[in-house]
């Protein structure tokens, strides 16, 4: 809780009012049937117009003050609980833009955007419900109580069995429904995601012709989930009318003591209509308090999920000698010096060990290897995307940990392999590369990455908008439009990790050809599958699970690598007949 | 998107005091389409709500009689001295209550099975209907919309069938209840109310109306607000890469702020609109009771009566905003049911001809004649493609992207109808195949890969559900997946979640071929089946994927060109159109565009 109150900070005002108002409004309602049976028992009784007029004009003002109170109230609980909500999101988007991609990958992006909107709203409406109610149920119990016994000590203890009996009552249906909500939920979350798999996997339903086994797997959960609802709901539904049952009782008990007072002289009947009003008021109080009660238990998992986010420790930050130094990138040169790394501290296996190089500046490198031999984690590390476990890497011969964060990414540019665009025009798009650079710099790149031509081919040129996930354009035309966007920001070190492996193997070539020429001091570390693609590197590395297992050029590698050999004979194959 | 655990559970019984006016936007286009449609599902169970009907009936009588009782209790019984008949009377309110009690219990949970079987239908029937959609349908609509249609709209439905309903009749009933015994307790009295009721509903109408206009506003800003987070946090890494972080908070800040102003006033308005009536309530308590002890003194009113009546003028707020706020749910209800019933009446693959073959052992010939297709009428994807594959021969599909390659394995099992000209198989028509017995021949395995949450093993066995163990496990050795699988925590048993986040995407592609293996179709076809896979292991594989395409007649779609060298003819398309047929040597003596793709792809 004390993790929330800095995003209050800003509506502590609200915060504060908004109960003041609570308590008023509770106080203009709560004598008001105590000043009803005044009408009653002392107006009627004595045949006085003018008290009668008088006590129902105090209560006329009373009601609308109460109206002024409440209004104030929602006023304020609304600018509080949605201010909050506001600044609760901010933080949440601000912390999510801190992570490291290894704190990313402990979320899934999904489950982040749950948090950040769903999660959110959930607290606001708790936080309203809050300031409107929680002290609202106990102030009117109290009061009521108070006034109760004032009036008459015996029948106010019939107020004092009421209450816990309801309260038993309400906790045990609650008790035994919640364990059903989560049951509930679970079938739910299985059932949606049936239809999930389904719409992602349609074309594999069908082309199996597994309709009726999906509607049959659907149909067993669909099944539970009736079964559950059921339950679930047939509980808490019973809390109405249980309530209603005690109100009533109450009243009952109230009418017949009340009523045997009266017959006795020692009460009067105003007393007892306020009395039968006092105690519907009180037991409504306390089912408002238990609805509270479940909404905050549905809350706390909201909670949690975001104090998750929250609380998670960013593990690659500026050090504060880094933001001193201020260190500048200039050369490219980059070295590996030993570096091993795993993903978790306390993982059993590194996915990259040993790992030496030493890369000039200007020079082209490749990577190549099985799937799942690390070649995208070991570029990775260079931005910093991840930290080292052992050793370290350096760049112009500083330890990449020493520079900026921002000074080197922006020198050095990694173009994804899984990789997006984002809402918005393609020059928007291709400016993240560098938001200061002009058009003609943005034209240059566009036609190094041979993206130009079909961007001009397109109705609105550059200021096509591209919807999200640059569906109107295709896997190869994307790969382009990130490459220029890498390239925009003339990055000392640029990364390509298998980025251009939607693009036609011709447009590849003219590809590589203009980086050659325009982009001739670039440091650019390549991965690929086509060995069509590397065969130019300076230096071609070979990466088996974690480890280099070869390294050289072309001509080099063919004659001592007896995988590189494999590999490109894989791709090969009938050349020389063929020819 | 809803991950698991955060689909808002609905904990809240209707009815209870104080409950949210939940005020949303939504309206149905037609209202009495919906009824209907939702009466069909209803009516399923007369009875049952027969008995609801009654049991709703006797509950708000006994609450109405109950109260009115006071009056003689009071004026006959109290007054008069009488403790005995105090005492029987006593025994008549506990029975009434008694009896209101239990009509109310049943009530409630009879309606929540009704509306959970109701549901239940309704949620069956919605995903029978998706099953059999084609798949134009999916390919032409969002997933993320289709999803909001299961989770969201059904869950309202399920909230007002539950509840929404029978509170809002339960409602109505008492408030005419009311309003009669008042006028029968006093007439002058009741006009004192009915000068309250109008101001009430009055106010109650301007706020709906204005909150609505503040809900849409926020719903407009809102949606901006999840659009742009889901955006970012789905492009975080690329977001990273180029230090966009703080441009993206930025714009974020902007955008939240705007949201919070507009949120603000629309909280404000739906969350005021149930206060105020219950004030105005109260007003109406006050205005009685001075203007009932005037009429005591001056017109002889009865004190029972009196007493009655301010108990009925205490009620009296409870349904006026019941009745408000249930009326908006059933609306955004029926809105979301109208959702349902559009998707259960989009229209069918089309269904077989009455005199459709079912092929029980195919050769494998294929051929295409003449055929035209088009995505939207008027531009066609592929002009005139002729092709005749013999059986067991190995066909390529080359040529980039956008060409119409997937385009034409989408008409083989009759994803997509043609326009004209004529798809065989064995000389059959397509079209006079029974679809489900086409696809059956069929096995084909795409680029992005598909698994469902099951072990491996029943991922596999998706192929073909009689497969054995142990022919799962053979075809998982001859396609190559076998070494990985078994170094899998639990080999065959491990559970694949998320689309089998956890498996490399070159391992999933494996998945894929093994499900396709154990298939056994007469006509294998892989699109881009391969692409992750690095070409060592493809080479390793590759001997398997012989094997698995020996005596069937496949089709290949591949970028990377060595792996449709050995095919038996390679057909390169472009723009629809086959601009080049013949198998390797031939298309490379050719030097056309086959050759200057497979010369750029080696320089």
């Amino acid at each position: 809780m004390r993790k929330y109150f800095p995003f209050f900070v800003k509506y502590k005002k609200g915060l504060i009012l908004a109960p003041l108002l609570v308590i008023a409004d509770v106080i203009c309602e709560i004598v008001q049937p105590y000043l009803m049976s005044d009408i009653v028992d002392q107006g009627i009784r004595q045949k006085s117009l003018h008290y009668i007029l008088q006590t129902g004009g105090i209560m006329v003002i009373l009601s609308l003050l109460a109206i002024v109170a409440n209004i104030g109230n929602i006023y304020y609980s609304s600018h509080a609980s949605v201010g909050f909500a506001a600044e609760l999101r901010k933080n949440l988007f601000n912390k999510i833009q801190q992570f490291s991609f290894s704190n990313l990958d402990k979320f899934s992006s999904a489950s982040l955007v749950t948090r950040i909107t769903n999660d959110v709203n959930i607290l606001q409406d708790v936080i309203m419900m809050s300031l409107r109610m929680l002290i609202r149920g106990p102030l009117m119990m109290v009061f009521a109580v108070v006034i109760a016994i004032r009036i008459d000590t015996g029948l106010a203890s019939i107020i004092a069995i009421a209450i816990p009996v309801l309260a038993v009552c309400i906790f045990f249906i609650l008790r035994s429904g919640l364990p059903y909500f989560e049951k509930m939920q679970k079938k739910l979350d299985r059932l949606n995601a049936v239809v999930q798999e389904n719409l992602v996997n349609i074309r594999v339903v069908k082309s199996f012709v597994r309709e009726e086994f999906e509607m049959k797997k659907f149909g067993v959960t669909n099944d539970e989930l009736r079964e559950m609802s059921i339950r679930a709901s047939g509980l808490v539904v019973m809390i109405l009318p249980v309530m209603q049952l005690i109100m009533n009782l109450s009243i009952v008990a109230i009418v017949w003591f009340g009523g045997n007072k009266i017959i006795a002289g020692h009460f009067q009947v105003g007393q007892l209509m306020s009395f039968i009003t006092y105690i519907t008021q009180i037991l409504m109080s306390l089912m408002m308090l238990s609805m509270l009660i479940m909404t905050f238990s549905r809350a706390e998992a909201s909670s949690i999920r975001i104090l998750e986010v929250l609380n998670t420790t960013v593990d690659i930050v500026d050090s504060s000698d880094a933001l001193e130094k201020n260190y500048m990138i200039q050369k490219g040169k980059v070295v590996f010096d030993n570096v091993s790394f795993k993903y978790h501290p306390d993982g059993k296996e590194f996915v990259l060990k040993n790992i030496n190089l030493t890369v000039q500046p200007g020079q082209t490198i490749a990577l190549i290897g099985a799937t799942g031999s690390s070649k995208s984690t070991l570029v990775e590390l260079i931005p910093r995307l991840y930290d080292v476990s052992e050793g370290s890497i350096m760049i112009d011969d500083i330890d990449i940990r020493e520079y900026k964060l921002k000074t080197l990414r922006s020198r050095v540019n990694l173009v994804l392999q899984k990789n997006v665009v984002f809402t918005g025009t393609i020059m928007e798009n291709i400016k993240w590369g560098d938001p200061k650079a002009t058009d003609e710099a943005v034209f240059a790149a566009t036609q190094d990455a041979q993206a130009h031509d079909f961007i001009m081919s397109f109705p609105n040129q550059y200021e096509t908008v591209l919807g999200q996930g640059g569906v109107n354009v295709s896997g190869g035309q994307k790969q382009r439009l990130c490459l220029a966007r890498a390239i925009l920001g003339k990055p000392v070190v640029l990364i390509l990790d298998d980025s251009t492996s939607a693009v036609d193997t011709a447009t590849d070539a003219k590809i590589r050809e203009s980086f050659k020429k325009h982009l001739p001091d670039t440091t650019i570390f390549i991965i690929a599958q086509r060995v069509s693609s590397i065969q130019s590197a300076d230096n071609i590395v070979i990466l088996d699970d974690g480890k280099i297992i070869g390294s050289g050029n072309h001509v080099e590698l063919l004659k001592s690598s007896r995988v590189y050999q494999e590999i490109y004979h894989s791709q090969q194959l009938n050349e020389v007949s063929a020819v | 998107m809803s991950e698991p655990g955060t689909s808002n559970i609905k904990l809240t019984p209707a009815g209870l005091p104080g409950r949210r006016g939940s005020i949303s936007a939504e309206k149905p286009k037609n209202s009495r389409w919906v009824i209907s449609r939702l009466w069909r599902y209803l009516s399923r169970q007369t009875k049952m709500l027969f008995v609801v009907i009654v049991l709703l009936l006797i509950n708000t009588a006994s609450t109405l009689a109950g109260s009115y009782l006071l009056r003689p209790i009071i004026n006959n019984y109290i007054l008069h001295k009488n403790i005995p008949g105090l005492l029987y009377m006593i025994g008549v309110l506990i029975s009434i209550y008694i009896i209101g009690f239990i009509a109310g219990f049943f009530q409630n949970r009879l309606m929540i099975v009704v509306a959970q079987k109701t549901v239940h239908v309704i949620r069956a029937d919605l995903f029978r209907k998706l099953e059999t959609l084609p798949l134009h349908f999916f390919d032409t609509n969002n997933h993320g919309d289709l999803m909001s249609r299961f989770t969201n709209d059904i869950d309202n439905v399920s909230d007002s069938l539950n509840t929404s309903i029978t509170q809002f009749f339960t409602s109505t009933l008492t408030l005419v209840g009311i309003l009669a015994l008042m006028i029968y307790i006093s007439p002058i009295l009741t006009s004192v109310t009915l000068i309250i009721v109008p101001l009430m509903l009055f106010v109650a109408s301007k706020i709906i109306h204005k909150s609505k206009d503040y809900f849409t506003a926020q719903q407009v800003e809102l949606g901006k607000a999840n659009g742009y987070v889901e955006e970012m946090i789905t492009g975080q890494k690329v977001v990273k890469v180029f230090c966009y972080e703080e441009s993206a908070a930025g714009k974020f800040e902007k955008i939240n702020y705007e949201l919070r102003d507009k949120a603000t006033k629309a909280q404000l308005y739906s969350g005021v609109m149930s206060p105020i009536i219950q004030n105005l309530n109260t007003i109406n308590f006050a205005l009685t009771a001075t203007v009932g002890g005037v009429l005591a003194i001056f017109r002889g009113l009865d004190l029972g009566g009196l007493a009655a009546f301010l108990q009925y003028s205490r009620q009296f707020g409870r349904p006026v905003n019941e009745i408000s706020s249930q009326y908006n749910n059933l609306q955004s209800a029926l809105a979301g049911a109208e959702r349902i019933f559009q998707i259960m009446d989009e229209i069918p693959e089309i269904p077989d001809i009455p005199e459709a073959a079912a092929l029980t052992q195919v050769t494998g010939d294929v051929q295409f004649e003449n055929v035209v297709f088009a995505y939207d009428t008027g531009k066609p994807v592929l002009k005139n493609i002729s092709l005749a594959a013999k059986a067991g021969q190995k066909i390529a599909l080359v040529g980039s992207t956008g060409a119409g390659k997937t385009t034409i394995m989408n008409l083989l099992p009759r994803f997509y109808d043609i326009q004209s000209g004529n798809i065989t198989i064995d000389g059959y028509d397509i079209k006079k195949i029974q679809r489900s017995n086409l696809r059956r021949l069929l096995a084909i395995v795409l680029q992005d890969t598909h698994l469902f949450t099951a072990t491996v093993m029943e991922n596999i066995r998706y192929g073909r559900l009689e497969a054995t163990d142990e022919e799962v496990t053979d075809a998982s050795q001859l396609s190559g997946a076998h070494s990985f699988i078994i170094r899998l925590p639990q080999a065959y048993q491990t559970v694949l979640e998320n689309d089998g986040s956890n498996l490399s995407q070159g391992q999933r592609q494996l998945l894929n071929i093994a499900r396709a293996t154990v298939a056994r179709p007469s006509i294998l076809i892989l699109d881009e089946a391969t692409s992750s896979i690095d070409t060592r292991t493809e080479q390793i594989i590759q001997e398997g994927m012989d094997r698995l395409m020996k005596g069937r007649t496949s089709f290949v779609i591949a970028h990377r060109l060595s792996t449709v060298r050995n095919a038996d003819e390679i057909l390169v398309l472009e723009n629809g159109e086959i601009i080049e047929k013949g198998n390797h040597e031939t298309l490379l003596r050719q030097k056309g565009k086959y050759f200057e793709l497979y010369t750029g792809q080696f320089d």
